[in-house]
C-alpha cells in the first residue's frame, strides 16, 4: 500500500543520495540504500532514483553492490536507456578476481530482463560457462535459460546447446542440475533435453551428489525416460529404492512419480512401490509442519484409490488432534472413512463420534456424514449413535444428522424403520433449507411408517407463505402428494390448501408449474399418481456403488506430486456419486437425492434426440437384476441402477472404464456411461414416461444445469445411431473422452452379453 | 519452479516480495491476501489458484510465506523449500517474527537471491550459504538488564548460570562469527505426544514424534559425536539389553549423519553445518514405555438447579520435583453459560472461552507425583441429560522439560578432535503436548 507523502520520501532519499558527503561515507551510503529498498518492498514507488542508484552501483563494498543490484532488477524494464550505464560497471564485475563478484554480477546481468542488452550479455556469459570457479557456471548455465526466455523466437545457439550438454559432465551436481534446467527451457519446442541411455545412466549415477532439490528435479526429467528392457527396467529401480524410502517427503513423492511412469505395464511393481512408500508417507503425515502434513494426507487418499488396504492398520494415526485446523481432521475424517473394517470399526466410530459434536461447524458436519457412509456397511451402530446426536437438540448437528439419514436410506432401505422412529419430532430443530428439505423428502416416502407425519407437514403448509427456499417448497408438495397417496383422510384437507396457494399465489414458477401439474395427474387418477411418485423410494442395487473398486493406478498416476490433489474437492469421495457430498450441499435448492432422476432425465434428452442403438432382445427385461448385474460384472460391466423387471418402462443404467493398452500417451482410458431402455410397443407408455421425467428433472434443476456444464465442458458426447426395429432395446452411450474404439469394442460385449442373457 | 516468492505480515503488509521469472505482476500479492482473508475456517488454505497463478504457502512465526508456481510442480518439494526458508531466516535473523523479518529485510533478499536462481532452487545448506551472505543480521532485542539475570551477584559463578537461558538459542548464528563470541553447540531432544484415553481411562491411542536437533554456533565444528541409549531398538523385533529397553518404531537420519557406529555403539557421528538441524526423527506409536503423564478423573453430574457440575482430579504421574507448565482445557456448550468454579489452588485460574466454547483452567506450576482438583459449576439453560453428551473431551496441553517419553537419552556429546578455544554444549529435552486427549 503507498504511503501517504511517499513523494516526500523520494525527494529525501534523492537529496540525501546525491549528497557528496554522504556518497563519501561507506555506511552512511549503504545505509541511505537500505531506506530506498526498504520504501521499496514496502510498496512505494520509487523508480525515480534510477539515475542516483546506477551511480551507487559502482563500489567496492559487496553489500551495497547486492542492494542496488535489487533495486535495479526491479526497475530495469521502466528505464531501459539509463540500464544501458549499468552494463559497463557489471561487465567489469565479470572480470574480477573475486568468484562472488562474478556470479553477482552475471547472475543480475541476466536479471534486468531487457532485451536490448543481450549483445551486451552473451559474452560474459560464454565466458561463465567456462569459469574456474562452480558458482559463475551455475548462474551462467541458468543465465542462457534467461537470455533465451527474454527473445523467444530468435533462433538456438547449436553451440551453446551443445556446451550446456557437456556441462552435463561438470564436477559440480549444481551446474548439472541447472543445465538440465536450462535445457528443457531452450528445448522446450522439441520437447525438452533429450532423455538417452548415456544420460539417464549418468544422472542416475550422480544421483547421491545432489542435495534434495537437485535429485527431485533430476527424478522429474526422467520420467521421460523409457528404458529398453526389463533388466534395465529393475537395474534402475533397485538403484532408486533409497530414494523411495526417503526421510525427505520431495525425494519420496519424486521417486514415487518416477516408479508409476516407468512401471505402468507393471501393475505389480506399481503396488508394491505404494506399499514401500506407506512408511515415509505416514512420517510426512506427522511431519512438524501443517501444510506438509495436509500434502501427504492429500496424496494418501490419491494412493489409498488403488490400495483400499494400504493403511488399514495404521487408522489410528488419522486421529484428529485437538488443535489441528479445520481441513486436517476433514481430510483425515475422509481417509478414516476409506480405513474401516471388521476389526476397527467399533474404534473408529467411537472416534468419529467425538469429532460429531466440534466446535467447528462444517468439521462436525463431515463427521456426521463420514457415519453415515460408514453405515452403509455397518448400519446398527452408526444408526445408533445417529440416533443418540439427535437427542443433543442442536440445531446444526441435527440438520447434519437428518441429511445423512436420508442419504444412508436411499441406499439401504432396511434401515427406513430405525430412522424413521428416530425423526419423528425433529423438525423444530431444523432451520436451515437442506435439512428441511431431507426431512421432508423422508417424511413424504416413509409416510405411513411415521404416525405423526400429517402433523408435523401440517405445520410445514401453515408456515409455507414466509418459507423462502424454493426447493423445500416443492419437496414440501411432492411429500404432502406422496402422502395424500397412502394416508387419504388425514392428508386431504392440506394437500387441497397446499395445491391452493402454490397455484393462486406463489410467484416462483417452478413451485407454481409443479402444483399444477400434481393437480392435473391427480385429475387421471389415483392409480396414475402413485406409478409417477411411490417407484422411487430406494434402489438396493445401488448397493453396487458402496464396495468401490480398487482404481488401477494409472487413473491418478498422472496428477501425483502436482498441486491437483491439494485442491479443494479434487479427490472424489465416494459420496459424491450418491449426491451426499458437501460440494452437493452448497446448491439451494437442494437436489432431489435420487440419482435415476437426475441420470433418466440426462439421457431422457439424448433419447428424444433420437440417436441411439437397438438391440434385438426383447425378453431381457424378464430376467432378474441379480443376474443380469452378475452377468454385466463378469465383463467388467457395473450397473448402476435398474427397474424392476417385468416393469415398462424398463431401464438399466451401466458405467465401465477401459483401458486403452496400445497408447501411452492415453493411458487414462474412458468411462463410458449407457442406458438400457426397452419401452414395448406401447407408445402411449412412453411418452407418459417422458413426461415423468420432464417433471422430476425440474426439481433437479440445479443439478441437471451443472451436469450439463460438466458434461459440455468435458466430454463429447457419442452418439451411435442405426435403424433398425422399433421393438429392440434402446443403448444410449456417453463416453469420455472420446474413443471410438473402445467404445464399438465395449458395444459389441454389451449386445453379446444381453443376447446371452436372453436366450437363457 | 518457483515465480515468486513473498512474505506477508498477517495484516497483508508486504515484508518481502522477489520476482524471479518476471511472468506474473506484482498485483498478485494483494490478490492473495484478498484470497487468503476471504476463506472460510474450514476450506484447505494452503494451494489456491487465481487463472494460471497457483499460490502456495505456509504460515510460520504469524507470518504468510508464500510461492507462486505453476500446476504441475511438486507441492512437497514448495512446501519443504518454504519451510526450510523459514528455518534459514530464523537461523540468520536469530527469530522469527514480523519485526525480525523487517529488520533484517535486506539479509532476506540477500538471502533469496542466493537460494533461488530464475525459479530454481540452488542451495538451502547454511554451509554453503554462509561464504555468500555478507550482510550482518540486526538482533532485534536490544539489550536489556533482564539478560544478566544468571550472572550471580558480583559476577559469582552461581548455580544458575548451569543452566542455558531459554532465549540462548535464538540468536543469530553469524554473530559468532564475527564478535569471536561464545561458540557454543545445542543438542535438544523435542518429543510430541500424540495420546488419547477413552473414558475408562484406557490408553486408546499413544503416538510419540521425535526428533534431535542440533543447533550450532560454531564457525568451524570438525566432528560430533552424540550417544545415545546403548539399549535404544528400532522396530518390533529388535531388543537389547536387559533393562528397560527405549524403543521406537521408525527412525530416520538426516543424510550427513555417518551411521558406522550405530549399530553397535548407538553413536551418531556427523560435522554440523551453522544453524540449525534435524540429525535424527522417530516415532513411536501405540506402545508407552512408561503410563501415560496425566491422569483425569472427572465426575459429571447435574444438581437440582439444572446446573451442572464437574468434578475434575487431575493427576501428574511424573516422578517428584518435575514442575510442568500446563494449561488444561475442556470442551464445553454452545449456549449462554456462567460459570463458577472452585480450585485447588489460588494461583490456577479458570475462565469460559465462549468462542470455542470451552473452559480453559491454567495450571502455572503442576509437581509430579501431585493431584490436583477442579470443581466447575456451569448453568445450562434449557438442560437436557442429552447434554451430558457433549461434555468434553478433555484436551491438555502442556510441556515436560527434562523429560523425554521415549526414554530417550543423550549419554555423551563430543566434540572431537581438538577445538579452538571452549566450546560449551548443552543438552535439553523437552517434550510438548501436540494433541492429549481425555475422554468423559
Amino acid at each position: 500500500m503507498p504511503y501517504i507523502g511517499s513523494e516526500d520520501t523520494v525527494r529525501d532519499l534523492r537529496r540525501v543520495l546525491s549528497n557528496p558527503n554522504v556518497q563519501s561515507d561507506q555506511l552512511r551510503y549503504r545505509n541511505t540504500i537500505l531506506k530506498v529498498i526498504r520504501a521499496m518492498s514496502q510498496g512505494v514507488d520509487v523508480s525515480g532514483l534510477f539515475s542516483e542508484m546506477v551511480k551507487a552501483c559502482a563500489t567496492v563494498d559487496i553489500v551495497q553492490k547486492k542492494l542496488v543490484y535489487v533495486f535495479l532488477c526491479s526497475y530495469a524494464t521502466l528505464n531501459p536507456e539509463l540500464s544501458l550505464l549499468v552494463i559497463n560497471t557489471l561487465r567489469k564485475d565479470c572480470q574480477d578476481p573475486n568468484p562472488m563478484v562474478r556470479s553477482l554480477a552475471l547472475r543480475n546481468m541476466t536479471n534486468l530482463r531487457l532485451p536490448s542488452l543481450v549483445e551486451y550479455v552473451e559474452q560474459p556469459l560464454t565466458a561463465g560457462l567456462r569459469d574456474r570457479a562452480a558458482c559463475v557456471r551455475r548462474v551462467a548455465v541458468l543465465g542462457w535459460a534467461k537470455l533465451h526466455n527474454l527473445q523467444t523466437n530468435s533462433e538456438i545457439d547449436a553451440a551453446v546447446v551443445n556446451e550446456l550438454y557437456s556441462l552435463l559432465r561438470d564436477p559440480d551436481p549444481v551446474v548439472m542440475v541447472n543445465c538440465l534446467r536450462a535445457l528443457e527451457e531452450i528445448l522446450r519446442e522439441e520437447g525438452g533435453v533429450a532423455i538417452n541411455k548415456p544420460i539417464t545412466h549418468h544422472l542416475l549415477n550422480r544421483l547421491k551428489e545432489c542435495d534434495i532439490w537437485g535429485q527431485c528435479e533430476v527424478l522429474r526429467i526422467l520420467q521421460r525416460y523409457r528404458p529398453q528392457s526389463e533388466d534395465e527396467l529393475f537395474n534402475i529401480l533397485s538403484l532408486l529404492d533409497v530414494s523411495l524410502i526417503s526421510p525427505h517427503p520431495p525425494v519420496m513423492a519424486a521417486t514415487l512419480s518416477l516408479f508409476l511412469s516407468l512401471c505402468s505395464g507393471l501393475p505389480a511393481v506399481g503396488l508394491a512401490a505404494l506399499e514401500r512408500v506407506r512408511g515415509p508417507l505416514l512420517a510426512a503425515c506427522g511431519n512438524t509442519s501443517r501444510e506438509m502434513q495436509f500434502t501427504a494426507l492429500c496424496h494418501i487418499q490419491l494412493l489409498l484409490r488403488s490400495l483400499p488396504g494400504l493403511m488399514g492398520e495404521h487408522y489410528k494415526r488419522f486421529f484428529c488432534g485437538y488443535a489441528e485446523p479445520a481441513y486436517i481432521k476433514q481430510r483425515k475424517i475422509e481417509v478414516l472413512v476409506e480405513l474401516v473394517n471388521d476389526d476397527n470399526v467399533a474404534i473408529l466410530l467411537d472416534e468419529l463420534r467425538g469429532y460429531c459434536t466440534d466446535v467447528n461447524i462444517s468439521t462436525a458436519h463431515a463427521a456426521i456424514s463420514a457415519i453415515g457412509r460408514i453405515g452403509r456397511s455397518y448400519s446398527d451402530k452408526c444408526l445408533e449413535i445417529l440416533t443418540e446426536l439427535l437427542g443433543l437438540k442442536q440445531e446444526h448437528i441435527t440438520s447434519a444428522v437428518v441429511q445423512t439419514m436420508r442419504d444412508l436410506v436411499w441406499v439401504c432401505p432396511q434401515c427406513s424403520r430405525t430412522v424413521c422412529s428416530a425423526v419423528e419430532g425433529c423438525e423444530a430443530e431444523i432451520q436451515d433449507s437442506q435439512g428441511r428439505h431431507a426431512l421432508l423428502w423422508l417424511l413424504g416416502v416413509y409416510g405411513e411408517q411415521v404416525s405423526s407425519v400429517p402433523y408435523t407437514l401440517e405445520v410445514f403448509i401453515d408456515g409455507v407463505r414466509s418459507e423462502a427456499s424454493v426447493g423445500v417448497k416443492m419437496e414440501l408438495l411432492t411429500a404432502t402428494v406422496r402422502l395424500f397417496l397412502c394416508r387419504p383422510a388425514e392428508t386431504q384437507d392440506m394437500l387441497g390448501r397446499l395445491l391452493h396457494y402454490c397455484i393462486e399465489e406463489e410467484t416462483n414458477m417452478c413451485v407454481s408449474d409443479q402444483a399444477l401439474l400434481y393437480y392435473r395427474l391427480l385429475h387421471c387418477g389415483i392409480e396414475e399418481t402413485r406409478k409417477v411418485l411411490q417407484c422411487r423410494r430406494s434402489d438396493p442395487s445401488l448397493g453396487v456403488l458402496i464396495g468401490r473398486p480398487a482404481e488401477p493406478i494409472n487413473q491418478w498416476s498422472y496428477i501425483f506430486n502436482t498441486l491437483e490433489p491439494l485442491r479443494p474437492g479434487a479427490i472424489e469421495t465416494e459420496s459424491a456419486t450418491i449426491g451426499g457430498s458437501p460440494e452437493h450441499m452448497t446448491f439451494d435448492p437442494k437436489p432431489n437425492n435420487d440419482l435415476s432422476d437426475t441420470l433418466s432425465y440426462s439421457f431422457g434428452k439424448t433419447v428424444r434426440s433420437g440417436e441411439s442403438e437397438h438391440v434385438q432382445c426383447p425378453t431381457i427385461f424378464r430376467c432378474s437384476p441379480q443376474s443380469l448385474q452378475a452377468a454385466m460384472q463378469l465383463v467388467n460391466i457395473q450397473t448402476l441402477a435398474f427397474t424392476p423387471p417385468h416393469t415398462l418402462p424398463w431401464r438399466v443404467y451401466l458405467y465401465t472404464n477401459t483401458q486403452n493398452k496400445h497408447s501411452a500417451d492415453t493411458c487414462h482410458g474412458t468411462l463410458i456411461l449407457g442406458e438400457l431402455l426397452y419401452t414395448g410397443e406401447e407408445i402411449q407408455k412412453k411418452s407418459k414416461d417422458e413426461e415423468n421425467v420432464g417433471v422430476e428433472a425440474r426439481q433437479d434443476k440445479r443439478e441437471e444445469e451443472r451436469e450439463e456444464d460438466t458434461a459440455e465442458g468435458r466430454s463429447e458426447k457419442e452418439r451411435v445411431k442405426k435403424n433398425t426395429a422399433e421393438k429392440g432395446i434402446k443403448v444410449t452411450l456417453k463416453q469420455q473422452p472420446r474413443d471410438e474404439k473402445a467404445l464399438k469394442g465395449f458395444l459389441s460385449v454389451l449386445t453379446t452379453v444381453l443376447h446371452a442373457l436372453s436366450s437363457e | 519452479m518457483i515465480s515468486q516468492v513473498f512474505i506477508l505480515s498477517s495484516q497483508g503488509d508486504h515484508l518481502i516480495y522477489k520476482d524471479f521469472r518476471g511472468e506474473a505482476g506484482s498485483d498478485v500479492v494483494n490478490l492473495f491476501y484478498e484470497k487468503v482473508t476471504a476463506l472460510t475456517g474450514d476450506q484447505p488454505p494452503v494451494v489456491m489458484r487465481h487463472k494460471d497463478v497457483h499460490f502456495v504457502h505456509v504460515r510460520q512465526g504469524g507470518l504468510y510465506w508464500v510461492a507462486t508456481t505453476t500446476a504441475d510442480t511438486s507441492p512437497f518439494t514448495i512446501i519443504e523449500f518454504l519451510n526450510r526458508l523459514t528455518a534459514l531466516v530464523k537461523d540468520y535473523c536469530g527469530s522469527l517474527s514480523e519485526r525480525s523479518v523487517q529488520m533484517n529485510f535486506a539479509l532476506i533478499y540477500e538471502l533469496l537471491d542466493e537460494v533461488v536462481d530464475y525459479g530454481y532452487i540452488q542451495t538451502t545448506s547454511s554451509d554453503i550459504l554462509k561464504n555468500f551472505i555478507q550482510t550482518e543480521a540486526v538482533s532485534s532485542k536490544p539489550f536489556s538488564l533482564f539478560d544478566l539475570s544468571n550472572v550471580g551477584l558480583f559476577g559469582a559463578e552461581t548455580q544458575q548460570s548451569k543452566v542455558a537461558p531459554s532465549s540462548a538459542a535464538t540468536r543469530p548464528i553469524q554473530s559468532s562469527r564475527d564478535q569471536g563470541g561464545k561458540s557454543e553447540i545445542f543438542v535438544d531432544v523435542i518429543e510430541r505426544m500424540l495420546v488419547v484415553i477413552g473414558s475408562n481411562g484406557v490408553l486408546m491411542k499413544a503416538d510419540i514424534e521425535g526428533e534431535i536437533k542440533v543447533k550450532c554456533y560454531m564457525p568451524t565444528c570438525s566432528e560430533m559425536r552424540i550417544g545415545l541409549n546403548e539399549e535404544f531398538s528400532i522396530g518390533k523385533s529388535q531388543l537389547r539389553g536387559y533393562g528397560a529397553a527405549v524403543r521406537v518404531d521408525e527412525c530416520s537420519f538426516h543424510q550427513a549423519v555417518r551411521l558406522d557406529e550405530f549399530d553397535s555403539l548407538r553413536i551418531l557421528r556427523l560435522c554440523p553445518s551453522q544453524g540449525e538441524q534435524t540429525v535424527m526423527q522417530y516415532q513411536l506409536s501405540d506402545d508407552l514405555p512408561s503410563a501415560p503423564p496425566f491422569r483425569l478423573f472427572p465426575t459429571i453430574e447435574r444438581d437440582n438447579g439444572g446446573r451442572l457440575l464437574m468434578y475434575m482430579k487431575l493427576r501428574c504421574d511424573l516422578p517428584p520435583k518435575r514442575s510442568v507448565l500446563d494449561p488444561t482445557r475442556l470442551q464445553s456448550f454452545s449456549s449462554e453459560l456462567n460459570l463458577s468454579q472452585e480450585l485447588s489452588s489460588p494461583d490456577q485460574s479458570a475462565e469460559l472461552q465462549p468462542q470455542s466454547r470451552a473452559v480453559v483452567w491454567k495450571i502455572p506450576r503442576f509437581p509430579g507425583g501431585t493431584q490436583l482438583s477442579a470443581l466447575f459449576k456451569l448453568e445450562v439453560p434449557g438442560f437436557s441429560s442429552a447434554s451430558m453428551l457433549e461434555v468434553g473431551p478433555v484436551s491438555l496441553s502442556f510441556e515436560l522439560p527434562k523429560i523425554t517419553a521415549t526414554g530417550l537419552q543423550i549419554r555423551f556429546l563430543r566434540l572431537s578432535p581438538f577445538q579452538p578455544g571452549p566450546a560449551q554444549r548443552w543438552v535439553r529435552y523437552v517434550t510438548h503436548s501436540d494433541s492429549y486427549t481425555i475422554r468423559i
